[in-house]
Order: structure tokens, then sequence, then C-alpha cells
């Protein structure tokens, strides 16, 4: 009745007292020398930040970490990221499909060649057709595959998209609603399921969640609800470089972070997501590594320019100069770099963007030449939520530095999801702020460079949240979508991120360094530039 | 007492009926979306406007309270949005992982509890009554959260001696009390979990028993020569059903599981489940859980009432 099981042949007579039982267990906890082992084979035990057991019906909730984690392993994508080295950005890769063009004589539609002889985990095999029924599966409200809660989770990623269909059974053709030439990246977040497991399933795809079936490095094994998922290696993973090199992988939500800490010095997992700062020096000391790497993320506040004083750039470079970044990355222990621009350096369109250093003195004569003294400014921040680091102390420490330069900073404070709702529903809803801190990815250059400043996205239409416009840079959005020079592109791109930075689009703060630690048991990860991760090449070690 | 129990069940479906509005009501009070889960933060409205259309949110809240509370009657609390697994099933596996601590936090709190605070009562202003009284005062203000981390530094990152978290080595299904390398797992947890009762049931017990020693007839019972065991014996009876009401609430309590301790010990139980519904605004799986939770509490007020009233039949003619 309360989930309990007995172990067979185990009789009344020589089950021990209750009270027994207890004072048995704390005793006997207590006294016990040695270890549990638990874990006999090479197994790979993730202790991720998710509350709870990313989705693994297709594409997954719990933000990236889902696709990290579940989405990516258990499935592949037209596209797939390359995260196969850890000293360049990554980018994307031939996935499901081995190559794609532009239609010359229609820009709109993309002509894709797809992987011969790739194999569901059910065995069957991928053709052009799952390709389509992929595509109604999240767009074909008529279809009968199609899925409410996926259509919601891709619907970001297919926007643009028009309609697929099949030139032959190994090509298809996508064609968008608008000219796209970075349509290619969408690709890369919609992951494909198997059509032969869900029709035997019957759609159902509470079920399917049970009995998954893709084309990725990893089957599916066992699920306990909310507790543990267990993958094991596809030995026959189209990719031979990427067929995982340990027995099995289980990742278990963990979203205390001190508790994940504690899991990895008993044993009890082998790698853990972003440790606390406060817990590296103790880790370190226990003998576990400790990776970290930039990555397309960075910690800013939002800003709103419809109303109030961040409508004036004086007032927004004065809150860029009045930052001193350097006490925040010390405050995060050394896991931060100071952030001046939308990207980390090193990204390929990074360029060279206006560096706003601390300058106290400059940010004074700019509110004062702005006439916003003192200038009051209400920002919503949240307590936690994912990639938000240590939003409490570190939103403490950006108040105090603003106010020393004339800035007075009215905090809204709330939980992650009502910041989310702020975030989604924009300025129209919420006028009064000036601004919010959430963090952001910067995956690709539509979400990092485009969707904020394109005035098709302005809120609640899209993440240009506090309704951002510039003539000039409309018309450079407008460029880069419609180049298919790739060089030209880049340059193009290039010249939007230092556009954005001189218009101070943004009080840039900090991009996060991806702490990771993992037991010296063990080798092979490879720590990419990127918000996923390649688990493949770890050697879980005796 | 047919009567009695008659009466107090009748009492029970109108309390029943307000928990349920109340628990409906509470999540929409709260800022947020009950799609954020499924939602990408970046979301545009036309998409949010589908999904709130394909999930029912867009009805309004009383004829959605209507549609739930008719699904509810027959047993159907629906679906959780984040995994689509019955609601039911998600609430009744998470009471029941967090019953088996309960198994055996009730024991351990209520008999340790009892004991202690009884043994204060006997003794009142002696420096064994303060001592109880002090660890008591301890065990109700030393924050559970903080106490269970601590635990986990000591005896497993420090002594290695138990598991820092889970439910078992291959979580709760494959759990079993009767065995040893199971139940080190409940260690923790279990004494993090108990020392807030502990102390409530302690200083309960001791102002009740001191209360009951005070009465007349305690003194005409030590005048008719009784020994000073059996003074005691008719003083607990008599200071039980005060002491029954507490552990009523603390059982509640623990039963309805504690957030904070689930989720530093990453134990699937009601709290923990709780705090995942209210964290993603899950809202089938947070009416439901606070539905079923405050059903637990009515229900043991009920049995805790009934307990009382055979106790001491003066409660059941009042």
């Amino acid at each position: 009745m309360f989930g309990i099981t007995r172990e067979t042949g185990m009789t009344k007579r020589s089950t021990p007292s209750l009270t027994g039982r207890i004072f048995g267990a704390v005793l006997g906890g207590l006294l016990a020398a040695v270890p549990a082992t638990l874990h006999a084979e090479s197994v790979l035990t993730v202790g991720m930040t998710a509350g709870d057991i990313p989705l693994t019906t297709g594409n997954p909730d719990q933000g990236f970490e889902g696709f990290r984690f579940v989405g990516y392993n258990l499935y592949d994508s037209l596209a797939l990221w390359d995260l196969s080295e850890r000293d360049k950005p990554s980018d994307i890769k031939p996935g499901l499909a081995t190559e794609w063009q532009v239609d010359p004589n229609n820009y709109r539609r993309w002509i894709l060649k797809l992987r011969q002889s790739v194999k569901w985990h059910d065995g069957c095999p991928f053709t052009a057709d799952d390709v389509l029924w992929n595509f109604a599966r999240v767009t074909d409200k008529d279809a009968p595959q199609f899925f409410t809660q996926q259509m919601a989770l891709s619907r970001t990623y297919v926007t643009n998209f028009e309609s697929v269909e099949k030139i032959d059974d190994n090509t298809v053709a996508i064609t968008t609603k608008v000219v796209e030439s970075l349509f290619p990246y969408s690709m890369s977040y919609l992951l494909m399921v198997s059509r032969c497991r869900a029709e035997a399933l019957k759609y159902d795809w509470a079920a399917y969640a049970n009995a998954p079936s893709g084309t990725g490095p990893y089957r599916f094994d066992r699920m306990v609800a909310h507790e543990r998922l267990e993958l094991t290696p596809n030995k026959d993973y189209w990719d031979p470089k990427r067929v995982p090199k340990h027995d099995r992988l289980v990742l278990i939500p963990m979203p205390e972070a001190a508790t994940r800490a504690a899991a990895l010095m008993t044993g009890q997992v082998n790698f853990i997501e972003a440790p606390a700062p406060d817990t590296i020096d103790r880790l370190k000391s226990a003998g576990m590594q400790i990776v970290t790497n930039k990555y397309p993320h960075n910690w800013p506040y939002t800003l709103n320019f419809v109303r109030g004083p961040m409508t004036d750039i004086r007032v927004r470079r004065a809150a860029n100069y009045a930052l001193n970044r350097a006490e925040f990355v010390e405050l995060l222990n050394g896991l931060a770099i100071e952030e001046y621009a939308t990207m980390p350096p090193g990204t390929p369109y990074y360029g060279n963007p206006v560096r706003y250093e601390y300058n106290p003195e400059k940010a004074k004569a700019l509110l004062k030449e702005a006439g916003c003294m003192p200038c009051k400014l209400t920002i919503a921040i949240s307590t936690s939520g994912s990639g938000q680091m240590q939003p409490l102390p570190m939103n403490e420490l950006f108040k105090s530095q603003m106010e020393a330069v004339g800035f007075q900073i009215d905090f809204k404070v709330m939980d992650w999801n009502s910041l989310v709702e702020i975030g989604r529903s924009g300025v129209p809803k919420y006028p009064e702020i000036d601004g919010y801190n959430g963090s952001r990815a910067l995956l690709d250059p539509l979400s990092a460079l485009i969707k904020p400043v394109w005035k098709i996205h302005w809120s609640p239409a899209g993440s240009n949240w506090g309704h951002f416009y510039d003539p000039e840079i409309e018309a450079l959005v407008g460029q880069i979508l419609n180049d298919f020079d790739a060089e030209k592109r880049l340059t193009e791109l290039t010249k939007l991120h230092e556009l954005e930075n001189d218009r101070a689009l943004m009080i840039w703060v900090v991009h996060d360094l991806n702490p990771r630690a993992l037991s010296p048991k063990l080798t092979g990860f490879v720590q990419a530039q990127n918000w996923f991760q390649d688990l493949t090449p770890i050697v879980v070690h005796p | 007492m047919i009567k009695y129990i008659f009466r107090r069940l009748l009492y029970a479906i109108p309390i029943a009926f307000g928990v349920s509005v109340v628990c409906f009501s509470l999540v929409y009070l709260a800022p947020g979306d009950p799609l954020q889960t499924i939602l990408p933060s970046d979301a545009s409205a036309d998409t949010i406007a589908m999904v709130k259309a394909a999930y029912g949110f867009d009805r309004p809240i009383p004829i959605q309270f209507l549609k739930w509370l008719g699904r509810v009657l027959v047993g159907d609390f629906g679906e959780s949005i984040a995994t689509r697994r019955p609601v039911l099933l998600e609430v009744s596996g998470a009471m029941s992982n967090t019953a088996t601590l309960v198994m055996f936090a009730v024991p351990l709190s209520f008999s340790l509890g009892y004991v202690m605070g009884a043994i204060a009562g006997c003794f009142p202003g002696r420096m064994l009554d303060r001592a109880i009284t002090g660890t008591a005062v301890m065990g109700v203000s030393v924050p559970n959260y903080w106490l269970g981390i601590v635990l986990v530094i000591i005896f497993a990152v420090e002594m290695m001696a138990l598991p820092a978290t889970g439910m078992g080595a291959n979580g709760s299904t494959a759990f079993s009390v009767f065995r040893w390398s199971d139940d080190r797992f409940l260690v923790l947890p279990v004494i993090t979990l108990s020392m807030v009762p502990i102390g409530i049931i302690a200083r309960t017990t001791r102002a009740a028993v001191a209360e009951v020693l005070n009465q007349d007839f305690v003194t005409t019972l030590r005048a008719k020569g009784l020994s000073e065991f059996a003074v005691v014996r008719h003083v607990l009876k008599n200071a039980l059903p005060q002491v029954l009401a507490v552990m009523g609430l603390q059982f509640g309590y623990l039963i309805g599981g504690s957030i904070l301790v689930e989720t530093v010990f990453t134990w699937p139980g009601s709290g923990f489940l709780l705090s995942k519904a209210i964290i993603n605004r899950d809202v089938p799986v947070l009416q439901g859980t606070i539905l079923a939770l405050s059903m637990v509490f009515v229900a043991t007020n009920l049995l805790v009432d009934l307990l009382q009233s055979m106790i001491d039949p003066r409660i059941r003619r009042s």
C-alpha cells in the first residue's frame, strides 16, 4: 500500500520489529564503516539541476538542460550541434540531414538530403516520410499524430515553417513563410521521434514516454517517474565516433545544489551540473575535477524602450559604465567572465564592441547630462531560475553599484515562473517595469542578436521585450536574413553585434562559465562552448 | 457514539467542499503561467493562446472549477501538464513515498516527544525539565533543511556512513524497507523530519501534564494513598486528549511531506511533488496534491476527534 515491496520468502517471524528496524537503521547507519558501492558497472550517473526528469516524448521540457541530457541523447534532429571541441564556439553540423541548401529559384525553399541507413531504436528505417510525419506532429492540428504538448515545446522553432514536401525517399524540401538565411539553425531544435513506435502505441503519448524510440546515441532503458532515467548505449548509432563509451547513463534530478555536491562526494553520482561557487574548493579538495568553459550565455538586464529612463541612450550607457564587473566575478568565485557585449569574446561575430569599463565618474556625468538624478528604476528579478546563477547576491551587488553613481533601484522580487511571465508578456502588459534580469541562451544568431531587436518580434508576439526599434538595425536585420553568402553574412552579424553594443541594448554583467564537477574516475569529457554537451566520450573507470 | 460519528462526518462534507474551492482558487491567485512547463520562455502570444485553448485554460475560472469538481467527484483528477500522467497516480505515488518516511517518523517522534514531555511535566522546574524543554525548543527552532544539510555533511560526506540523497539506489519502485541497503536511505530524512514533531509534542505534553498535576483530583489520588506510579498513570491519561489533538496535527504535517526536507534529500514524496508543481505551475497536479493533503488533514482531525471522544466522553457530550 505504501509503495513498499516485500522480499520474497521473508516471513513475518523473521521480520524485525518496527522499533528494532528504526534503531537498527539509525545505529547501523552510524556505525557502518564501509561506504556503499552503488555502481558496480561502468555507469555515468548525472545529478541534474532540473527539478524533474525532462520529457521523453520528443522535444523536452526543463529548458536546454532537457535537450542536453534527454533530447539529444535519445533523439537526433536534421541538423546537430558539433560538440567535439572545447576551444572554439560550436556550430551546427549535419545530423539526420547530411546536407542542405536553399533553392536558387526560391529562397524560401530549403532542400535537404537525408542520411541513409539510419534506424530508429525500434528497428524501423528512418525515411523522408518520417520527416514529414514529424513536422505534422507539431504543426498540423488535423494529423492523428498531432500532440499539443509537443506543439507547444516546438512552436518557437517552427514559427517560420510553412510546409514540407517529399522530393524522393532521401530528399525533402522545407518551405518557410519568409526568407530566412539562418533557418538551418531552427532545424537543430526539432527532434525526430519514431513514427513506427507512435503508431504501434496508437498515439498514446503517455505510453510513448515510457517506451520512446529515437535515432540518438542512447536507448531508453528504464524510468522511475520524477526520480531517475536510465539509458543504455545505442551500439548501432549511425555515427560510430559517438557510440557511448560507458555501459549506462543514469540521469537524476537534483535541484538543490548542496544535495548535488553531497551526492558527488559520497559517490552516489559521478557528474554534477552547476556546483555552487562556495562548494568548489571543498569539491576540489575531495579530488573532484571542476570543468568550466565559456559558452553562449549572458546575465543581463533587458530594458524598456517605450517609457522611462531607459529610453535615453545616455542613461543606458551610464548604467553600463556604473558596473564594476570584476566584483561580480569575485562574488562568483571566478566562475564567470566580465560581460561588455551580448556575445562572449571568441564568438565569430563578436567584432570590436565598445568596452563599457567601470567608470563611475563617466556614469555620473551621463546621468547628469540626461537630467536623471536620482535616476529611479524599477527592475524585476527572480529569486532563482534556469541560468539565473546567484540572482539575489548578484542583484544586491548590482543595486549597490548602480546607486553609487546616482541610480535608485526598486526591485520587484518574484519567483522564476512570474519573471518568465513578465518576459513573455513584455512592456505592453508591464509598462511600469524599466527592465528585468533574465539570463539568455545565445546559441544561434537569430535568438541571440536578431529577435531582441527585430520589430516583428515586439512582445508579446516575440522576444523583443522592450520594443526596441532602430531603423539602421532593422535594415541590417533584413539584409542578414536575405544574405545566403556565409562570409558576407558573418560580417553583417558582426556589425549587428557592434551596433547593439553601441546602442547599449542591455545592461551587460557577466557570462557564466558553466561549471561542472566530475568524479576523478571519469575521463574523456570535452566541455564544448555550448548549452548542449556530448556525454558519449566519457569513460568511467572502476 | 454512532450519532456523534455521523454528525462529525456530516461536518466534514462542507469542510471538504470549502477546501476544494480554496485549493482550486489558490493556484490562480499566484502569478505565473500554468503552461510554463511546456512553453518556451520566448513563446509568442498566439502560441500561448493556442495552447491555453487546447488545455482548456481559456475558459472562465468558475466553469473550469465546475468541470474539475465534476471530474474529481468521480475520481478523475486530470492529467499532469508536464508528464501527462494521471494526477491520481502522481499524488498516490508521492504520498506512498512520504508515508514510508512517516511510518518511521511517527513512532520515533511521537514516542520520544511524549516520553520527554511526560518526564519534564512530572518534574517541573527541575534540571531535567529545563534540559528537555531546551532540547524541545531547539527541535522546533532549528530549520529542518539546515539540519538536513548538516546531517548529510556529517554522516554522508565526512563519515561516508549513509547515503546523502534519494530513495534507494535504484529509485522508489525498487525500494524495500526490509532491505538494509535501502533502509540506509531513510535514516537521515527520518531524523530530520522528526525533529519538529518531537519538539512540539514534548512541549505540549509537558504543559498538559504539568497542568493536570495541579488539578484537585491528583491531590485526592495522593490522599487516597495511591502510589506515585499510579498517580502518574492517571495524569497521563487525563493529559492525553490535549496531546492527541497536537499529534493529529503533526501527523497531518508529516503526511503532507516537508517540501524542504524532501528537496534536500531528493525524496520523491508529496512535498517534493508539491514543490515541483508550484515551480512549474502544473495546475492539475497542484490542485490534486493540495486537495489530497487537505483531505488527509480533514480525515485526521475527524479521527482525532473520535479518539478524543472515546478517551474522554465529556467531549462527546459537549
